[in-house]
């Protein structure tokens, strides 16, 4: 049951003498459905829904995040928030002013053609159970789950300087798995690798991909992978697929250009980066090929918005062009901390979280060689696909990715099949190899929902999408 | 909010059909964030949350409904009566479960601890004076946490703590860093004063310039914290008895017989500290104690309920997802006094950072060196050293390469906030690995 809120009323109610005040009212409703080796495990929904009150005292700014949404305790929480700010203010990383909450007004609402009830209880499991069929391929499959999950949310954030946003999103996340195993040799597949296919859609889903053709390949590609030999070790070129692109975007761009953490805020957790204010306009972060957008404009993605939680308007923009660092990844807060330009990215995890800088649609646009060119480029090297393993040190430099399939490339061609395709780099000289970029036939969109960073800890969706990419003589290796 | 999961609970099972059981789960939190940059407040604020998950069972369908509890009594019992509706519509059109666990009353439980606790009004002024003068990140929590679990059958229990984590790093003017964490439930400021004095004195070696050290393979001491990072990635993908079943267990080599660990390694579950609740979500009540790997053998595995069933074996209560909830690694014989002696040259680690499994079936993990980590040679620590990646089997740094395990534990709370804060610790020893692997 969803609470009708007067958020405008509960503003105007509200007696505090703050410089600013603002309310996020965050209704969310995940709706997950699995089948794991024949059987339901999951048919739960769960909502939830509160408001995060916050007031700016003295150049501070403080918050109070409750579930009672009544005018009572609204008012109480703002008393409370001021309270905090006020006690906090003379002890300020910085003091703002109203100009860290730009007044907008407007909403959004993901695309989206077939409803959350578009398709029952029933029939999804039915769906999901049918997968699971065709990922089961033979005995040797030991283990496989077909899973949906639906999400809903509804975003609401009003002012006292004049913002009053409405967002409402519709979103996706779809999974197969199938291990295959014999004794301790034992190998997993999934669809897009660590829950990557997650998008801003209907259940329209169901009628755009082919579930059950690809529930098959998946199970042939764990027996596949079961059989094979162990990727090779040395240095080489290396193709990467979209579905591992996104991961390699995320870790070592997104979380580097974050300004919050430039700035030292997350230090003592997901830490610092190797980027420095004064790098923006200058670091040649790659080669000449790499085009980087911070972009919440691209239809389906799982990010796309059109305010940020501080109520900033979001715009498509580049962060690395022609491989120069030209922008970083700082909300309104951090753009004023820093002086430098930034982007819409002021997010929260929900109402119960303050917003912090976070990635949404960061992506790697597309350039102009097909698939084919870009192996036919290789003269020994490896193709890999769907991230299994992510690390990267604090600073973001040092990396170290595993995906779940690889395929040997040896004369411009793809060969044999190869399992536990690992590779690890270091940011800049990494992106400065890359020398070639899938053009958009090769583009594929992807995401993950499971974004942790900040204190208290927010794990947030972010969207990635990129074409295939062709990097120069990289550190690559097997399993043990 | 004992009294609202108490009412709610019985409210809601009341709406239940005679054919119906149900579980009620219950989470909650008052809790106050304080945010700290350059030993100055980033972000403040208090969240106030609670929200109830339900599982209803009609013959042997099982479908699961959670919400906020807004503390209104009247909305609460509409959002719980309009779950209850929704999970009985999908029961009527889903699958049966042919492994779902029906609640049982085995006896109910309560435990509320009390503690004289960091006041909300006055955390900020406890907190930073101290810290003038030095480079201080990181984050307060502080405040109550509540967890209940009931069913329809009458069992019931409740666990409620008040405490506070400081989880915070000091950095020098180089951009090193030294860890600290100042956690429990009373607050005594001469103890955490003294207690980040502490800190505040590993700085000055960390102002020596870092070494970079060359990859390759390292005699190498990890204190506790490391460790308990090591026996966190245990919880994923480890000794869950699913996750064997499943073919993605870095256990399976043990499973298999193919391989062991040290006789000197030795891992249970212990809930007799009192770190967290007992009960799981399915309102069952593990042993005190459950040897995990004794003397370097997997002797039980971490079973759940419905693990039990669909694999035939029995259940040690487990919570569903089969990870540990307050493991305990047995000590040795290393004095923390001898460590540095004993090292004699290689690599003293303190803590590690983001670490995965590289080759799970291989029980190898990657990640990175992180605060304060040097170069110990002729016994004596050098310098820091510079972010090293690792990448090793923990059927080498637990098993063959395993020299010895310090004398002493090490209580590691478990701070993570992500949707709520948790409950848990692992306590551990250091342990001194004769080669260690660093790789980039």
């Amino acid at each position: 049951m969803k609470l009708n809120v007067n958020l405008n009323g509960l503003l105007n109610a509200i007696d505090v003498p703050a410089e600013w005040v603002g309310l996020r009212e965050v209704y969310e409703v995940h709706t997950p459905r699995m089948i794991r080796d024949g059987v339901p495990v999951i048919n739960s929904s769960n909502s939830s829904h509160g408001i995060m009150v916050e007031v700016l005292v003295d150049g501070q700014f403080g918050y109070y995040a409750t579930p009672n949404m009544t005018q009572e305790a609204i008012s109480l929480a703002a008393k409370k928030a001021y309270n905090q700010a006020k006690i906090s203010s003379k002890h300020a990383v910085y003091h703002f002013n109203q100009s860290a909450r730009p007044a907008h007004k407007g909403s959004y609402r993901s695309p989206f053609i077939k409803d959350k009830n578009s398709i029952s209880a029933g029939k999804l499991n039915n769906i999901l159970l049918e997968a699971y069929n065709h990922l089961k391929v033979n005995d040797k499959i030991v283990s496989a789950s077909s899973l949906c999950q639906i999400i809903e949310t509804n975003f609401n954030f009003v002012s006292s300087n004049g913002s009053d946003i409405q967002q409402d999103f519709l979103m996706f996340e779809f999974d197969l798995s199938a291990t295959a195993a014999e004794g301790s040799n034992q190998q997993t597949r999934t669809f897009g690798g660590m829950r990557g296919t997650c998008r801003q859609m209907g259940l329209e889903y169901f009628d755009k991909f082919e579930i059950y053709a690809n529930a098959n390949r998946i199970g042939e590609q764990a027996i596949e992978l079961l059989n094979a030999d162990d990727c090779p070790s040395g240095e080489m070129d290396l193709v990467i697929a979209p579905d591992q692109m996104m991961l390699q975007i995320h870790e070592s761009i997104g979380h580097a250009l974050e300004v919050d953490r430039i700035l030292g805020d997350e230090r003592n957790y997901a830490g610092w980066s190797f980027v420095k204010l004064e790098d923006f306009g200058t670091l040649k972060y790659g080669s000449d090929l790499m085009n980087i957008t911070f972009d919440p404009t691209l239809e389906s993605e799982y990010a796309s918005y059109a305010f940020d939680d501080g109520g900033l308007k979001a715009t498509k923009e580049y962060l690395i062009k022609d491989g120069v660092l030209v922008r970083g990844l700082g909300g309104k807060e951090s753009q004023i901390r820093s002086g430098l330009d930034g982007v819409a990215n002021f997010r929260a995890s929900s109402w119960n979280r303050a917003p912090i800088d976070r990635m949404a649609n960061i992506n790697l646009e597309p350039g102009d060689s097909t698939f084919d060119q870009l192996i036919s480029k290789v003269e020994k090297g490896i193709f890999v696909e769907s991230n299994k393993s992510w690390s990267i040190d604090d600073y973001r430099n040092k990396f170290q990715f595993g995906c779940e399939y690889g395929r040997l490339i040896e004369n411009g061609k793809l060969t044999k099949v190869v399992k536990n395709p690992n590779y690890r780099g270091v940011s800049t000289p990494f992106w400065n190899s890359l020398k070639g970029v899938g053009n958009s036939d090769t583009f594929g969109i992807y995401g993950t929902p499971n974004c942790g960073k900040g204190e208290p800890n927010q794990v947030i969706r972010v969207g990635h999408a990129s074409p295939a990419c062709l990097f120069d003589k990289i550190q690559v290796f097997g399993g043990v | 909010m004992e009294k609202i999961f108490n009412d709610l609970s019985e409210s809601l099972f009341a709406e239940l059909n005679k054919s119906e059981e149900a579980i009620l789960s219950f989470s909650g939190e008052n809790s106050q964030f304080i945010r700290f940059n350059n030993a100055s407040v980033r972000q403040t604020g208090i969240v106030n949350d609670a929200e109830i998950e339900l599982k209803l069972i009609s013959g042997n369908k099982i479908s699961g409904g959670g919400f906020t509890v807004s503390g209104n009594k009247e909305i609460d019992l509409k959002r719980g009566i309009d779950e209850i509706k929704r999970m009985r519509k999908d029961n009527e059109e889903i699958p049966e479960d042919p492994f779902l666990v029906k609640p049982a009353n085995l006896g109910s439980s309560r435990e509320v601890k009390q503690t004289k606790g960091l006041d909300f009004e006055h955390a900020v002024d406890a907190i930073l004076p101290i810290m003038s003068g030095v480079d201080f990140v990181g984050i307060l929590a502080n405040g109550e946490m509540y967890r209940g679990n009931a069913n329809s059958l009458g069992q019931k229990h409740w666990f409620e703590t008040n405490n506070h984590s400081l989880d915070y790093s000091l950095v020098t003017s180089n951009h090193q860093m030294v860890k600290g964490l100042y956690s429990g439930g009373d607050w005594d400021q001469s103890s955490y004063e003294n207690y980040v004095n502490k800190s505040k004195k590993k700085l000055i070696i960390m102002e020596k310039e870092p070494i970079k050290v060359k990859t390759g393979d390292y005699r190498t001491w990890f204190e506790s914290a490391a460790v308990s990072d090591f026996l966190g990635m245990f919880s994923w993908n480890g000794i869950s008895e699913a996750s064997l079943r499943q073919g993605c267990s870095g256990f399976g080599k043990m499973r298999h017989g193919d391989s062991r660990l040290s006789r000197k390694f030795s891992i249970l579950e212990d809930f007799t500290p009192g770190f967290c609740p007992k009960f799981n979500s399915d309102g069952e009540v593990a042993s005190s104690s459950l040897a995990l790997i004794d003397k370097g053998e997997l002797k039980n595995t971490l079973v759940s309920s419905r693990s039990a069933k669909e694999y035939g074996l029995n259940s040690n209560f487990a919570e569903s997802g089969e990870y540990l909830r307050s493991p305990k690694m047995l000590p040795g014989k290393l004095n923390q006094e001898n460590v540095i002696k004993t090292l004699d040259k290689g690599l003293f680690l303190s803590n590690i950072h983001y670490l995965n499994w590289s080759d799970n079936p291989g029980g190898r993990i990657t990640g990175l060196t992180r605060y304060a980590c040097f170069w110990v040679e002729g016994g004596e620590i050098i310098a820091p050293i510079e972010t090293m990646r690792f990448d090793d089997s923990f059927y080498r740094f637990f098993g063959d390469q395993l020299i010895e395990v310090e004398d002493s534990l090490t209580i590691n709370p478990e701070v993570g906030t992500y949707g709520g804060r948790s409950l848990g610790a692992t306590t551990c020893p250091g342990i001194l690995v004769d080669s260690f692997s660093l790789t980039l």
